[in-house]
């Protein structure tokens, strides 16, 4: 990219006091660690206000992150990802469950509390137009974080503030312009220049790019990358573009209805989701090349809309919709478990791997219905490869009396048409 | 046919494919001109398109490059004092630019119609689903109020709504995203118009949604045998619905042409730029991107010469300054295939092959 200011002098202007509360993790060491994270937002009626039920936007999450890192969360709207990056930013305060920042227990620290943290953990919002204010220059607005911290860096705010300006592609002249002065994409650039004032370790970017036009949107993400590299940062980024998401992540969470279904490093994921709402997200995205419109046969279509977080299906979240589901599915919650190195999934069914529950053979009547909008040739395929990596399994994770051949065989062929 | 005689082929600002002659729109050297206080934004200049019956049309571009004011132009929806249109627009076989403006009201819905990017602010928060269908459906046919409304309820099941029965006597807040935009196909597509303009249809919607959405303007379109066109700034879903494309660029089209050879073998600078700066699922992953530098051009004020000129990495490759003096005509460079740009088709095919192909 042109504007890569690659001379930029990289300096840890802020690096004092406050962030001495705690170590700093090194390259691979875990920043955050969150366990068991919940956020119920209640739903309140009637004259005294009772609370009536629950938005369970996230309803227990696992996961931790490395240092030097990025981590992407992806799902449709109303997954519960947003509400996960604004509860590790801790700007919403969890129902239940810990998040931990290099060892600390941050869950529950008041605002004096999380003050020396918030030079640590940043966050860049979605939408460039209503996260400036409109009242301040760029100036105000990306020296904001000195003020409110007390830091003085080396040379004054202003210089510090207009060498942060270059270092994300601004011109420092444009220090005393208003926001509506800028186009989309370098009103971003202004927000993540606001984010990166402190030099913070972790940076939490919720859907940074889909705003801005896709010439925009390339330049953005490789700025991203380029501020990666040059400081070491440490992301989380949050969108619903799956290929944004392989392009930036080390690896990647996927959501479903406040849970994480999948959670593995991008090879794995890309090359073999395990998941089968992996495996839909995936093949649902449109591939810019009209040559492939003859071959469409592995596209996967799911029935309906995601049922609302406010009563979440029984067991597995994704039994109403999923083509594989069984009883256990509708009865049992599958655990987030490590079936492969790097790879941990929540299913009872899983794709491109052995059936973890085989003697559940016989499909809801709504897993028949969604396999028809499954076309024949994924769900051959995913038999075979099924098969295939049940056979390779030297130590099968579940005791497994029967002969492979049943263990392979996939439940829906019980209803053949 | 009997019917006043297009404008020849070969117009200053937008040649007409050979095979214009069964397109069932043909819109001819469109311009579309708003005066503003700042001064005059000339939205659409120049662009002319055909579209066959059965066959889908897509228009690429970025926001602010004129491909919605393109739309709403052959609709007939910009008669207000401020714009100023020109140019012809053909629907089979009838002028509507300089038509009577209740007789485009008549085509408007029947004939064609139109599918918005959010369904929400363009349904009536008022009103249920249901009469909103009806009324379309009214405006065209003579029919009572239960007829219509049993119209309606066939139309919600067709586009895949389920229970219509219940769902017609509903409103838009309380249907789902992904329902809402299903309701408002429906909508359009009541009175079964010949053309479909589809703006955005899937841009505010989640990707399982978005192929549910495309799988049934497809169906709807093998059905009906409409002619779409497709607004849009995600190549992939062109490339998945479009026969055609159109890439704007500053107002006008930059180059057109059957799909296929539009991605494999694209002729300007800014599809190239396109194409490189979008991470793509079907590939390997890259290590960075390929941005095209700098930001749309203002329509104000757009560049002398070539309006990409500035952003353009070959801008200096033609002799004597041409991309910044002169603006550059649509040439035919394949079968039906053309593009806009000063570069001889050998240099064009040369940074395609070595320089841009490679990297995508």
């Amino acid at each position: 990219m042109s504007e890569n200011p690659k001379d930029a002098a990289v300096t840890t202007p802020a690096q004092s006091a406050g962030a001495q509360l705690t170590k700093d993790a090194g390259p691979g060491d875990v920043l955050l660690k969150v366990t068991g994270l919940q956020k119920h937002f209640p739903i309140r009626k009637g004259l005294l206000q009772r609370q009536v039920g629950a938005v369970r936007a996230v309803d227990g999450l696992d996961f931790e992150v490395r240092a030097g890192e990025t981590l992407g969360v992806v799902g449709e709207s109303g997954c519960g990802k947003s509400t996960m990056g604004r509860l590790i930013t801790r700007l919403l305060e969890p129902t239940a469950g810990t998040v931990e920042f290099q060892g600390k227990d941050i869950t529950h620290l008041d605002a004096g509390g999380m003050r020396p943290m918030r030079r640590d953990v940043q966050m860049i919002f979605q939408d460039p137009y209503s996260s400036l204010n409109p009242r301040h220059t760029v100036g105000t607005i990306v020296g904001a974080p000195f003020r409110l911290q007390g830091v003085q860096p080396e040379g004054g705010v202003k210089k510090e503030v207009q060498r942060i300006l270059s270092v994300v592609g601004l011109n420092p002249e444009h220090y005393n312009r208003y926001p509506h002065e800028f186009s989309g994409g370098q009103r971003q650039r202004i927000g993540i220049a606001r984010a990166l004032a402190l030099n913070p370790k972790l940076v939490v970017a919720d859907e940074p790019v889909s705003a801005l036009d896709v010439s925009i949107q390339a330049q953005v993400v490789n700025l991203l990358d380029d501020l990666q590299q040059e400081l070491g940062l440490t992301y989380v980024i949050i969108a619903h573009d799956l290929s944004v998401v392989r392009h930036v992540s080390d690896r990647i969470a996927v959501m479903y209805l406040g849970k994480i279904v999948e959670l593995a490093d991008r090879e794995s994921l890309y090359k073999a989701p395990m998941h089968p709402y992996t495996k839909a997200l995936m093949s649902a995205v449109p591939i810019p090349d009209p040559k492939r419109r003859g071959v469409k046969s592995e596209r996967i279509l799911l029935k309906g809309d995601v049922p609302s977080p406010i009563s979440p299906p029984s067991g597995c979240r994704f039994h109403t919709r999923c083509w594989k589901a069984t009883e256990i599915c509708r009865t049992t919650e599958p655990a987030l478990v490590e079936l492969k190195p790097g790879q941990r999934v929540a299913c009872h069914h899983p794709e491109n791997f052995e059936d973890q529950a085989p003697q559940e053979t016989v499909l809801l009547s709504a897993a028949k219905e969604a396999a028809e909008l499954v076309p024949e040739a994924v769900l051959e395929e995913s038999a075979e490869t099924s098969a295939a990596v049940a056979a390779e399994v030297s130590e099968p994770p579940q005791e497994v009396s029967d002969p492979p051949e049943d263990v392979s065989e996939p439940p829906r062929d019980t209803d053949d048409k | 046919m009997s019917k006043p005689v297009k404008a020849a082929l070969g117009e200053p600002a937008g040649v007409a494919p050979s095979d214009a002659d069964d397109a069932f729109l043909s819109v001819r050297d469109l311009r579309i001109h708003f005066n503003t206080d700042d001064g005059l934004v000339k939205s659409v200049d120049g662009v002319s398109f055909d579209v066959r019956r059965g066959k889908t049309l897509g228009i690429v571009g970025e926001s602010g490059s004129g491909k919605s004011v393109t739309s709403l132009g052959v609709m007939g929806l910009h008669r207000s004092a401020n714009a100023k249109v020109s140019g012809e627009v053909w629907l089979d076989g009838q002028e509507l630019i300089a038509a009577d403006p209740d007789e485009v009201r008549r085509l408007r819905g029947r004939k064609m119609a139109m599918i918005f990017q959010d369904p929400l602010s363009a349904m009536h928060p008022y009103y249920t689903v249901g009469q909103q269908i009806v009324e379309a459906y009214r405006v065209h046919h003579d029919v009572s109020k239960k007829v219509a409304k049993q119209r309606a309820v066939e139309m919600l099941d067709r586009v895949g709504i389920p229970e219509p029965n219940k769902r017609v006597d509903g409103y838009p807040h309380e249907f789902s995203g992904g329902m809402r935009q299903r309701a408002m196909i429906a909508m359009a597509l009541v009175n079964n118009p010949e053309l479909l303009i589809a703006d955005e249809p899937t841009t505010a919607l989640d990707v399982t949604v978005q192929a549910q959405i495309l799988d049934l303007i497809r169906d709807l379109q093998k059905e009906f045998g409409s002619a779409v066109i497709m607004i849009t700034h995600d190549l992939g879903v062109v490339a998945e619905m479009a026969d055609d494309l159109l890439v704007m660029y500053g107002g006008r089209c930059v180059e057109r042409g059957p799909a296929e050879s539009v991605f494999s073998e694209p002729r300007h600078p800014y599809t190239w730029g396109l194409l490189g700066s979008m991470p793509r699922l079907d590939r390997e992953e890259t290590d960075r991107l390929i941005p095209i530098k700098g930001s749309p051009p203002s329509l104000i004020n757009l560049p002398e010469g070539c309006a990409f000129n500035p952003r353009c990495p070959y801008a200096d490759i033609p002799k004597d300054n041409v991309t910044r003096t002169v603006r550059p005509e649509l040439t035919e460079v394949g079968g039906r295939h053309w593009a806009a740009c000063h570069m001889t088709q050998e240099q064009r095919q040369r940074i395609w092959t070595e320089e841009i192909a490679p990297k995508l």
